[in-house]
């Protein structure tokens, strides 16, 4: 069920279309639109951008609709001061010092709220429905699980941004995807997600704005709903987006930065007003039966290289042009072999964290899989929780001591492992399972081999030194 | 002031390997640790370099005429991933203006323009053709692309045209800035904001 109680005569539309039109402030040229910024996070990575603003001479036009956040350059090492890179300081400085000179609200390296910025939106409340939010990061999609248009920016674009609270727009085309039916076990929300990049392909959204609709995403709880948002730039959409309802609405209730109770009727009511209505038309659709889907792990250095666990390592023969060309790249990087199973092979690495799956939901879901169980001898293994608050209720419930006891590494929030931007890397020639978003080749460090999968399927493959299925390890556990 | 785009005349690379990414076009740590005017030396470093450092000779950029070249042709989904517009800048540095691919990752389409690079899309048949017919005989490397026309000229005389979105053509065309461009909507924006104040009152606490 959802919030929208709308009626009218108006032509039906999308959740997307509607929440566009209201935010359009001007429309520069024909197809061109000029949109109102209500949130916008500045990630550390870009506070050199606050020089640019400065050289401009140009003042930050709502300062109190920016929030800056440290996440990408701090340390994850227990005990940090800031970040561990040659350059962390430098970033943090710049953050310190244009936060203060333009009076932006600083989420800072041990203050309580500092955590991901897509983590921290929705945490507290910041993000809320029908909102714009952007920020100079492609994971920006997440925010659309609340029911906000969310999506990733550039330099410029930030800059843009602070100086005029708005940005310039050219409007995408919709997809639906509708998630059909309840999943088996073992499979978490970022199984469907990468089940479906899987499917379509990691450029099947470009120039489209998803909506994700169905069952299984109106059971999935808010949690698993960010995380399947934040996949949506991996097959290439501008944005994933979830119409807010009851759930939405009981989650924001309360958060620090949610409506205040003289305006949370008013705010629930207006949330009410929109959401796609029946007849909309989409460029695309997708139906997805999600009683097909088994966990699902990549084995490639594209999130669309992904297989479920129970199968085999996919041939190169069976494709043609580039793509066999791609594939046996994927292969020799990844070191793997065609028409061999993807379980029980050997890594060194897990790391579960980062924007996409750092959440409480994320961390009870590993800590089921570990509780009582040791990591293999020979394995790495990392939990970064992806905020203060996370790290406090995960603490608060016992989480930590769960990892900690089975030999993970239990360390501070930020986006660590997933990127590298402070300096902490898998090794060349190393194989990670994460939890994260991307495996391209290097990204989580040079010649690092990743592993994409959910939670529950990373901590098992901790507990066996190997990839393995987490259904298996759970049927072992028992 | 953003540098004019008008008529590039250069030698044009193929690269058609799918869905480089923005991780792959610059490292992370390039990005964060390297100044912005130095990252053309790191475009593509893991492609261009062998793991010592040295020039990996067989690399299509490190063989002449292809070092020279101003513009990329590239296959689909080119600059997809990560929102870093060090990627564009890294490209710009290296000497590229031009991109022209059957598709590209829409956050680096966009970065492109905001620099003075022209992203071009062409049907895949197109760029594989002009990519063929290089590879063959780097004689034929030599494009003129033509903003104002919106037109590309091959080597043996042929015209391709292609579609630029007429604000960014414009823009490009005459170096003007999106920030300049919009500072003279603000009554508008202005305007906005009261109205939405009191329909969104929670936003503007």
């Amino acid at each position: 069920m959802t919030l929208s109680t709308a009626t009218g005569t108006a032509a039906p539309s999308t959740l997307f279309d509607k929440l566009w039109e209201r935010h359009v402030v001007a429309e520069p040229a024909p197809g061109v639109s000029l949109l109102h910024v209500d949130r916008h996070f500045f990630t550390d990575l870009h506070s050199p951008e606050f020089k640019l603003l400065a050289a401009r001479g140009l003042p930050v036009r709502n300062p109190e609709m920016t929030f800056c956040v440290a996440d990408h350059v701090v340390s994850s090492r227990p005990g940090r001061t800031g970040g561990n890179a040659a350059w962390s300081e430098t970033y943090l400085a710049d953050l310190r010092a244009g936060s203060k000179r333009y009076r932006i609200k600083l989420f800072d390296v041990n203050d309580d709220g500092q955590g991901i910025a897509h983590v921290i939106g929705p945490e507290l409340g910041i993000t809320q429905p029908g909102m714009l939010v952007v920020v100079g990061d492609s994971h920006t999609s997440t925010h659309g699980a609340l029911g906000a248009l969310a999506w990733g920016i550039g330099s410029s674009e930030g800059v843009h941004v602070l100086a005029t609270q708005t940005v310039v727009q050219r409007k995408p085309k919709r997809m639906r995807i509708r998630f059909e039916g309840t999943p088996g076990p073992g499979v978490e929300a970022k199984d469907l997600i990468l089940h479906a990049i899987g499917k379509l392909g990691t450029a099947a959204g470009a120039g489209y704005a998803v909506e994700y609709a169905g069952s299984a995403i109106r059971a999935l709880d808010i949690e698993g709903r960010l995380t399947v948002c934040n996949l949506s730039i991996e097959m290439g959409a501008k944005s994933g987006m979830i119409a807010p309802d009851e759930k939405t609405a009981a989650y924001l209730r309360g958060r620090r930065y949610a409506p205040k109770a003289e305006h949370w009727d008013l705010a629930v009511q207006h949330w009410k007003t929109f959401g796609t209505d029946d007849d909309a038309v989409f460029e695309r659709e997708v139906e997805i039966d999600v009683r097909k889907i088994r966990p699902q792990i990549t084995w490639g250095t594209s999130p669309q290289d992904v297989i479920a666990i129970d199968a085999t390592i996919p041939d190169p023969a069976s494709a043609g042009g580039e793509r066999r060309q791609a594939m046996l790249a994927a292969l020799e990087y990844m070191g793997l072999v065609p028409g061999q199973p993807i379980a029980g092979t050997k890594i060194d690495w897990v790391f579960i964290g980062s924007c996409t799956n750092s959440r409480m939901s994320d961390l009870r879901s590993a800590a089921n899989v570990v509780r009582g169980r040791k990591v293999a001898a020979h394995v790495r293994a990392w939990v970064v929780p992806g905020s203060q608050g996370v790290k406090r209720d995960a603490e608060a419930e016992g989480l930590d001591r769960i990892f900690r006891e089975a030999g993970f590494e239990w360390r501070e929030p930020g986006c660590s492992l997933c990127v590298g931007a402070n300096g902490e890397l898998v090794g060349p020639g190393e194989r990670c399972v994460s939890t994260s978003n991307r495996n391209f080749v290097g990204r989580q460090g040079p010649g690092a081999r990743t592993h994409l999968a959910s939670p529950p399927m990373a901590a098992a493959a901790a507990i066996a030194g190997v990839i393995t299925d987490v259904r298996q390890s759970t049927l072992e556990k028992r | 002031m953003m540098k004019k785009f008008t008529v590039l005349k250069g030698i044009a690379a193929p690269l058609m390997v799918p869905n480089i990414d923005t991780d792959r076009i610059i490292r992370i740590e390039r990005c964060a640790g390297i100044p912005r005017e130095r990252q053309g030396e790191y475009m593509l470093e893991m492609m261009r370099l062998d793991p010592d450092g040295s020039e990996n000779p067989h690399f299509i950029l490190n063989k002449p005429p292809f070092r020279e070249a101003k513009i990329l042709l590239a296959a689909e989904n080119f600059g997809c991933g990560s929102s870093r517009e060090n990627a564009v800048w890294a490209l710009m540095g290296w000497g590229l203006r031009c991109i022209i691919a059957p598709s590209f990752g829409d956050i680096f389409f966009g970065n492109c323009f905001q620099n003075g690079m022209l992203p071009i899309r062409l049907s895949a048949a197109t760029v594989e053709r002009l990519a063929a017919a290089i590879e063959a005989d780097a004689g034929n490397a030599v494009l003129t692309v033509d903003l104002e026309r919106q037109r590309i000229l091959t080597a043996q005389g042929e015209e391709i045209t292609f579609e630029v979105e007429p604000l960014r053509r414009r823009m490009l065309l005459e170096g003007l800035d999106e920030i300049g461009l919009t500072l003279e909507h603000e009554a508008e924006i202005a305007a906005f904001q009261n109205r939405d104040r009191g329909v969104r009152p929670w936003l503007y606490v």
